[in-house]
């Protein structure tokens, strides 16, 4: 399975890309995996504030429902549209065209408390 | 996890790479590769499903048919003997179900029982404190059986290459004793999907190597082994009723809507008085099927409510139908609110979703 290095985790399986204070959020393989086939997503409008470790959103698939929760505080600022009438993308593409929305972070130092992909890939084996 | 059961075709599970989880205490395959992949190819081709889980209850002696007639709602006597069976309801005295079953009567002195997984032991316990004569034995022999379901529209063109038992002769819901694959087996033309097919019960030490033939020899009608969730979602499609959801111990076959199998002019069975009061009375509640009219998924146990917010009954199942593309569910609603059309509201995390009670099966039953 594969976790980009270039990534930043949380132990909840959502992934967390950091451009200049803007973060792109996604779940992990390890996470879609375990899901089986997405058909339903909830996310937060573009404008929510979001808190850190709080749920910012729903993913379900056909046997089990599951909260997102933010990797960082900040405001949504981008959600991506084609994941609503298709979130099986999710299954094919985590961490590409699957990803879920885009936060501009309000406190950059929680970044410091994401999981490396050796930390994740370490939690995931166990 | 090491206190699971395993069925005998728990090996051949894990050759395969089955995502493996607990049901009802049974270590079983939910998905082998992906549950809507899995349901569509049982529509389209064929799905073999290991239901080993399921459990077998056998009633031997003279007085075999008398002794089950008081525990079923079905009348048994109907049933042509060796080659009729019934799906019929196993009471308590005040109406509730102890289970759903299927009747085989193999012979004028020897029934054959197929249970639910997870009541098996409740079952068996329940017909044993029943028992008052010596002229029966009772024998729980769900460890005998491997019970594999092929279904799907090439189901039996599957089949017929592992037999010479006419296949054609057992109709939709009759059965045979004969041979597949040289084993003696029950071959029941039965299924949970809605398509057609047969289930078979193997004996135990035969079936993981038939699993095996069955899936090589199907390759050509683009068989794909199906798990648990494929085998959920096809009957929801059907609006079949799984115990424990649509059926329980406080939940009567009138209200769920199976008063097709209860039979109140045979002579007394358990549950019977209890079930009368109630069609005379009226049901407080009643099984409906509802599609979605707007996205999200409804689940077991969440509220239905009617248009003008009064709590009207609850979710008992709920999926994304693979076949419509649209999110299913099954539920129990007041009467007043069961018409086909009627409009109501499912509660979704605390958001009120639109509904509409529908037409069932969901999806065109093709057997």
């Amino acid at each position: 399975m594969n976790f980009p290095e270039t990534l930043l985790y949380t132990k909840d399986h959502e992934w967390a890309l950091n451009k200049n204070g803007t973060v792109t959020v996604g779940i992990t393989a390890f996470a879609q995996d375990q899901l089986g086939d997405i058909v339903y997503l909830e996310l937060p409008k573009v404008g929510t504030t979001l808190e850190k470790g709080k749920t910012f959103g729903v993913v379900e698939s056909v046997k089990a429902v599951s909260d997102l929760y933010s990797p960082v505080s900040g405001e949504v600022v981008k959600m991506n549209d084609p994941l609503k009438n298709s979130p099986d993308i999710i299954n094919k593409d985590p961490y590409d065209k699957g990803w879920m929305i885009e936060v501009k972070v309000s406190n950059p130092q929680e970044l410091k408390d994401l999981l490396t992909q050796e930390q994740y890939q370490k939690l995931v084996a166990s | 996890m090491t206190d699971l059961k395993k069925t005998p075709l728990h090996e051949n599970h894990l050759r395969l790479n089955a995502r493996m989880v607990d049901f009802g205490g049974w270590h079983m395959p939910v998905q082998y590769t992906s549950i809507i992949e899995e349901h569509v190819n049982t529509r389209t081709h064929i799905g073999l499903f290991d239901v080993s889980h399921m459990g077998e209850i056998e009633i031997k002696g003279k007085d075999a048919f008398s002794f089950i007639q008081q525990l079923v709602t079905q009348d048994v006597s109907k049933a042509k003997v060796g080659e009729q069976i019934q799906y019929s309801l196993m009471c308590y005295p005040e109406g509730g179900v102890v289970d759903d079953i299927l009747i085989y009567p193999l012979s004028t002195e020897h029934i054959f029982l197929c249970v639910n997984a997870s009541n098996t032991d409740k079952d068996f316990e329940w017909i044993t404190s029943h028992k008052t004569t010596q002229n029966i034995t009772l024998k729980n022999s769900s460890s005998e059986y491997v019970q594999i379901a092929i279904q799907g529209p090439k189901a039996k063109e599957l089949l017929v290459l592992f037999t010479s038992t006419d296949l054609s002769k057992i109709k939709y819901y009759r059965f045979t004793q004969g041979k597949v694959s040289n084993i003696s087996m029950i071959i029941s033309r039965t299924g949970y999907t809605g398509e057609d097919g047969f289930e078979l019960y193997v004996p135990s030490q035969y079936g993981s190597t038939l699993w095996d033939d069955l899936l090589e020899k199907g390759q050509k009608f683009q068989i794909k082994p199906c798990g648990l969730g494929a085998r959920d979602t096809l009957r929801v499609e059907m609006k079949y009723p799984l115990y424990g959801h649509e059926l329980s111990q406080t939940i009567t076959p009138l209200e769920a809507d199976l008063s097709w199998t209860v039979k109140f002019s045979k002579p007394n069975f358990i549950g019977k008085k209890a079930l009368m009061d109630q069609q005379t009375q009226g049901i407080p509640r009643k099984s409906v099927g509802f599609e979605l009219l707007e996205p999200g998924i409804a689940r077991q146990g969440y509220p239905l409510y009617s248009l003008q917010n009064e709590p009207i009954g609850e979710v008992t199942s709920g999926t994304l139908s693979p076949t419509l593309n649209k999110a299913i569910g099954i539920g129990f609603v007041k009467p007043t609110f069961s018409t086909i059309g009627q409009e109501l509201y499912v509660e979704i995390r605390g958001k009120k979703v639109k509904a509409k009670v529908v037409q069932t099966p969901f999806v065109t039953r093709h057997k």
